[in-house]
């Protein structure tokens, strides 16, 4: 017994070379890991996986790779956008082994997510947003993002047929080019059935706040708005109380027709499953991942959730027509002549932006008939 | 406009309904510390226990289906923290200010633990009741939808009031509040007293938890509380250590949370995070004219570790 334990000079000298070895030799440890069928995936979110919004969106793209054979899933939930998730992604790293990872939120992006991967040049970084550019920022860091306004804009479609009162309302967090893409696509959508609607805008300040959101929700409602919906992390809150007061929502990031069945008459959910299988069947092939990966409807990145028991056949037949023209050719859903709500022309007769102009990033006014101002 | 919309009398309506929907939580937990504070100890983690109040009853609320079941727990475990603070701080030299800071940590930390797979599902929501049954509109009906938990709150303030005045419970409270010494010689045991004060207060505080989760906003969720605890513990110092005080000064609170997404809502919409300031900055402005550096703050317990 005790020999076993007991140190000799041979064993010494054996266990040290194999070790300088594996050293030396760099990539030799991490083959055999290969070898063995083994890529880890690490993913990292701002809240909780379960909440019905964005967390949840990107935790169901994960569970998605988890089904691929050779694949092992490392999550954290929680992660504030501090020094805290450079510490969580060096411990999927060193720890778990972790070769591709995937921090979802925003704000991990710039420090956190630069000073990791310049730290690590062999581990593979994919941030969920638009913030990476070509040249800038290191090669083995990327983004990935959806065209979601297109779904605010079928979103918009049902609540046009839905709404008596002809105001609509949304919820917003903060006055970003993301925000304001899907509250104008939500109204245009509304306004292509007819033109008459108004959308009432509150914006919350904040991307999770409960109470306010519930507040921001009784306020449209009291102003006669009788479709909602929103653009906040969870969008929970925000449909169980509109449904609550008995006005129709439309959803947004994940499905949440369960919380108000009869209310809900759609929702733009994003389709992460479809985006996280293909980087990962890639750097399981050993090719390179793309650093700018985009999609809309057409390509799997977004989804709309089933419509509901309230969505009349003569919205069915207009939603479903539209869909259907998004899935053949790049869908303008901003297109000229449109005017602000100040009553500036934005687009000029005659000009698109299909899904993926680069015009669309910096979006920074309301069109007409958003009641609201972006700052 | 049409017949659905209020128009301009959407924001005192609005300031009305949310004085009623949002103060309660501060309600419950203002009250509570004022009991704790009365006693001569000063519980800052009533934040901690608000939001593990607000866990333990929407978890309990899922598990059996009675939201009042919900409320019941909740007290049981908001007098447990309470409980381990009046414990802790009975030791010597131990500092009761940052005891309250650890146990807000320890309560926040193990509801979200706990509270992991309460999340998604959905828990019956507590009764509310009609009286705005008289009117035609539909926005005063939905305001004047009143929780029983806001109708015991303001009910409990009065009596607290009362029973500080007139009662010998009360009394006891008072003197062990303002001098240990005092309520020694009166044969009182202090650290009994603070136990027990503490106690309550977090059995309280914990009540406004589970409204939070059982009825408005109504659903669990690691940010539902965003520091409402640590607001209402403040409170009780702007309304001076009087029950009363705190049943307005939550409302006061309450309406002017209401107060930014209502001026939006009819078209005043620059500047909407300065009115989301709006409750803060009302605060410093009293705290700052009502203050005197000749004097104490007026009402303040003689005993709390603040004045010593």
């Amino acid at each position: 017994m005790i020999d076993r334990f007991s140190l000799n000079r041979r064993r010494f000298l054996q266990t040290t070379a194999t070790g300088l070895l594996a050293g030396a030799v760099p990539g030799l440890a991490s083959g055999r890991a290969f070898a063995a069928g083994g890529l880890t995936v690490g993913f990292v979110y701002v809240g909780p996986k379960d909440d019905y919004g964005y967390n949840q969106a990107h935790a169901e793209g994960a569970a998605a790779v988890k089904a691929l054979e050779g694949v092992t899933v490392v999550e954290e939930e929680n992660v504030p956008e501090t020094v805290d998730v450079q510490k969580t992604m060096e411990s999927m790293i060193n720890l778990d082994g972790a070769t591709l990872l995937f921090p979802t939120s925003f704000g991990y992006f710039d420090p956190h997510v630069l000073a990791v991967a310049a730290k690590y040049p062999d581990i593979q970084f994919r941030h969920c947003g638009g913030l990476w550019q070509a040249g800038k920022h290191p090669e083995n860091v990327g983004s990935y993002f959806g065209y979601i306004h297109q779904g605010q804009y079928l979103n918009g479609i049902a609540a046009g047929y839905a709404t008596k009162s002809k105001k609509i309302g949304f919820v917003a967090a903060k006055p970003i080019p993301q925000v304001l893409q899907n509250l104008n696509a939500f109204l245009l959508g509304a306004r292509s059935v007819d033109p008459a609607i108004t959308c009432q805008v509150i914006f919350t300040g904040e991307w999770s706040l409960a109470v306010k959101e519930a507040e921001a929700v009784n306020a449209l409602v009291d102003q006669g708005a009788d479709v909602i919906t929103c653009h906040v992390d969870s969008p929970k809150v925000v449909v169980q109380t509109a449904a609550g007061r008995g006005a129709f929502v439309c959803g947004y990031h994940a499905d949440q027709s369960p919380l108000a069945p009869d209310k809900y008459l759609t929702g733009a959910e994003w389709a992460w499953g479809n985006v996280y299988t293909d980087f990962v069947k890639k750097a399981l092939a050993g090719e390179k991942l793309g650093n700018f990966v985009r999609g809309g409807l057409k390509d799997g990145f977004v989804k709309m959730s089933p419509l509901g028991p309230a969505v009349s056949a003569e919205a069915r037949n207009r939603f479903e027509a539209t869909l259907a023209e998004i899935m053949k050719t790049k869908y303008s859903v901003f297109k000229g002549p449109l005017k602000d709500n100040k009553g500036n022309e934005v687009i000029t007769a005659g000009a698109a932006y299909p899904e993926d102009a680069i015009e669309l990033e910096s979006m920074d006014y309301l069109v007409e008939g958003v009641v609201g101002s972006a700052s | 406009m049409d017949d659905t919309a209020i128009g301009l009398w959407g924001v005192p309506l609005a300031i009305l309904a949310g004085a009623i929907r949002v103060s309660t939580p501060f309600i419950f937990v203002s009250l509570g510390e004022t009991i704790t504070e009365r006693s001569g100890r000063i519980n800052l983690g009533l934040e901690g226990t608000l939001v593990f109040g607000a866990m333990t009853a929407y978890a309990i609320a899922v598990v059996t289906g009675s939201p009042w079941l919900g409320v019941a727990g909740a007290m049981v475990v908001g007098a447990a923290f309470g409980l381990v603070h009046g414990f802790i701080c009975r030791l010597p030299k131990v500092n009761d200010i940052a005891i309250g800071i650890a146990m807000m940590q320890f309560g926040l930390g193990l509801a979200f633990f706990l509270g992991k797979s309460y999340i998604q599902p959905a828990a019956p929501h507590l009764p509310s009741i009609p009286f705005g049954f008289w009117s035609g509109l539909p926005q005063v009906r939905a305001a004047l939808d009143i929780n029983v938990l806001f109708l015991a709150g303001a009910a409990l303030a009065f009596a607290l009031r009362w029973a500080l005045a007139n009662t010998r419970l009360g009394l006891t409270l008072r003197v062990v509040g303002d001098s240990t010494d005092a309520a020694r010689a009166m044969g009182i045991n202090p650290d009994r007293v603070r136990l027990v004060a503490t106690a309550i207060g977090g059995a309280f505080a914990a009540v406004g938890g589970a409204y939070l989760s059982l009825y408005y906003p109504g659903a669990w969720n690691e940010g539902i509380s965003s520091g409402q605890g640590l607001m209402a513990v403040a409170l009780v110092i702007f309304a001076r250590w009087n029950p009363v005080g705190c049943f307005l000064a939550a409302l006061l609170f309450g309406g002017a949370g209401a107060l930014g997404p209502a001026l939006q809502s009819v078209g005043v919409t620059s500047g909407y995070y300065l009115f989301y300031a709006a409750p803060y900055a009302l605060t410093l402005v009293i705290m700052i004219a009502t203050s005197s550096p000749n004097r104490p703050v007026p009402g303040m317990p003689g005993a709390l570790s603040l004045t010593k």
